[in-house]
């Protein structure tokens, strides 16, 4: 068992001997959130920032517009409440900056709410541009920090405190965007993400024997979430259940409840900002741009009862 | 400074204030007060330091600039159609729909904007980020930097202060357009923020104080600098909010209004006697 913010501080110094571009700051948690093997490594690259979340975040965007790749890293929440600051100087500038978040959910334990990161995915997930990523075990870890590197844009890095188990075989591959099946059933379909995927596998082992057939997938990119997974599987099954060590308000379980909602069958359509950002313009123009004048209206509503 | 050089800035800083009364005046909305007031400081470093062409503009060792007051953003596009970089027409469609003139400065629909500003209190982190990624390149461009004087009430801007020290950014170059007024009123009465010499100076930066309106004094400050000092350089520049239009100098309501095209007239008419 190993804790994925463990796994990340190791890939961290194989992945800093491979690029030179890497850069790792810290707000006076180093050695919570594992930078300090990197630190020491490759001192020359590793900023460290005090306990200033926001001019850190600041900070990294300056470096990554300048052509750096840097990791941002704290604890989720602390991270999560510089939301201005990821809003703007990362998300809306397109800063290539990786945000890794570690002390995610209740699993910390002792030191209580204010360092439990709970809103993180939900804060991340409505930024455009931003991936929001959730890796299960080391072998996952390892991968999404070397995914982070190539993909060119900003990433949020979901990590735990406590040990996990290894879900993943030896020869696994991560793959962006793509829930990974764990398990075949077709009574339920169970998506989980984080440190809850493996209880989630144990329970539905078990329910094996009160023939209680579940499919088990592992949800590791929250945003993008796997739509085509998502619309595949609710044909095949009408109950969903999803888990995750978060608020469900905006997590795991409102990703995918706004993809299943949407579908003719359920008959729920949201219209609104939909994953981009505003512009100037005047209001009228803006409200015609993004379907929120009477005629837009009409013709969405229409269109989603097809009478169009 | 010599006077023909003198003469050329002036004139720059007059076309660059005709530019930003019609930009707003045409867009119906936007920020004159904290435009007008930004002119010399732009004028010079883009003119004097900066040096910006068309042929350097996205060069990978150009000096940076990063305007953190964004709403101050006319008088930045007004100086990129002086340089060429923007053409008139380009100013037309200030805060048009579809328009790469946004309201704020952004910098994936506009390049030459070096960072996406506009929420105050973010864009000296940036910048330090800019100098402390010259330093790893080993490169010895600049990074300019603008701040707003009622944007420091922002606890990030102190955050950022205490942190360019400490990486001995002696390549970031910070002024303070302090023109005394903010969106409600003089910022003594919103939220004092002297004394600030001292305030900036005990975090360790080199502070300045000079006229943000006279070139002689913007240029003398240049040639004052102590180029060994390895600490980043505070200039606090005096400034007059609405500068150069005589009914918007001071006066608090000129913040964040359009002028209709009457008054509009009245302060071009101004600017060329």
């Amino acid at each position: 068992m190993k804790a994925t913010r463990q796994s990340f501080g190791e890939a961290l110094i194989e992945l800093g001997a491979r690029y030179d571009n890497l850069v790792v700051l810290d707000a006076d948690l180093l050695k919570s959130v594992n930078t300090h093997g990197f630190a020491q490594r490759f001192p020359q690259r590793f900023i460290q920032m005090g306990i200033a979340e926001s001019n850190m975040l600041g900070v990294a965007a300056g470096l990554a517009l300048s052509g750096f790749i840097p990791f941002a890293c704290s604890f989720a929440s602390f991270l999560s409440g510089r939301y201005e600051t990821i809003r703007i100087s990362v998300a809306y500038s397109k800063a290539n900056v990786k945000i890794v978040g570690t002390h995610c959910g209740v699993g910390i334990g002792e030191d209580g709410h204010t360092q439990m990161g709970l809103e993180d995915i939900s804060i991340m997930r409505n930024l455009p541009g931003i991936t929001v990523i959730q890796p299960v075990d080391d072998i996952e870890t390892r991968q999404a920090v070397e995914f982070a590197i190539h993909h060119d844009h900003a990433v949020y890095l979901r990590l735990t405190r406590q040990p996990v188990e290894q879900v993943n075989k030896d020869d696994y591959r991560f793959e962006w965007g793509k829930g990974v099946v764990l398990k075949e059933g077709s009574d339920i379909l169970l998506l989980a993400t984080g440190a809850l995927v493996y209880n989630v596998l144990q329970a539905a082992r078990e329910l094996e024997k009160e023939n209680i057939h579940a499919r088990v997938v592992n949800i590791h990119t929250i945003k993008p979430i796997d739509r085509a997974l998502l619309l595949k599987q609710i044909k095949k099954t009408k109950r969903i259940m999803t888990f995750e060590d978060h608020s469900i308000i905006g997590g795991l379980g409102s990703a995918v409840a706004e993809v299943i909602s949407e579908q003719e069958s359920v008959g729920l359509k949201r219209i609104g900002i939909n994953d981009t950002f505003g512009e100037s313009g005047s209001m009228e123009e803006l409200y015609r741009k993004f379907g929120f004048d009477k005629e837009s209206i009409k013709q969405s509503i229409k269109r989603f009862l097809r009478r169009d | 400074m010599d006077k023909v050089k003198k003469a050329e800035l002036e004139n720059h800083a007059r076309e660059i204030r005709a530019r930003i009364i019609k930009m707003i005046t045409l867009a119906g909305s936007g920020h004159p007060g904290g435009s007008l007031s930004l002119v010399e400081i732009l004028v010079y470093l883009f003119f004097e330091k900066i040096k910006r062409t068309r042929q350097n503009a996205l060069d990978e060792n150009r000096d940076r600039f990063v305007l953190s007051k964004g709403h101050g953003v006319p008088a930045l596009y007004a100086i990129f159609a002086q340089i060429g970089l923007l053409k008139d027409k380009d100013l037309e469609n200030f805060r048009k729909l579809g328009s790469k003139l946004q309201g704020h400065p952004d910098r994936i629909k506009l390049p030459y904007v070096e960072a996406s500003t506009g929420s105050l209190g973010q864009g000296l982190s940036v910048a330090v980020g800019m100098a402390i990624a010259a330093k790893l390149k080993k490169k010895d461009y600049r990074i300019y930097c603008v701040l707003g004087d009622g944007e420091i009430q922002q606890g990030q801007v102190w955050e950022a202060l205490m942190s360019a020290p400490k990486f001995n950014l002696d390549n970031l170059y910070v002024f303070l357009d302090y023109n005394k007024i903010q969106l409600d009123d003089w910022v003594d009465k919103i939220m004092p923020i002297e004394p600030l010499g001292s305030k900036i100076e005990s975090f360790n930066w080199k502070v300045y104080q000079i006229n943000g309106h006279n070139f002689d004094e913007i240029h003398d400050v240049f040639n004052k600098i102590d180029q060994g000092d390895q600490k980043p350089k505070f200039i606090i520049a005096h400034t007059i909010k609405g500068k150069g239009v005589s009914f918007m100098e001071n006066e608090v309501k000129w913040h964040g209004i359009a002028p209709n095209r009457e008054e509009s007239k009245k302060a071009l008419k101004e600017l060329y006697t």
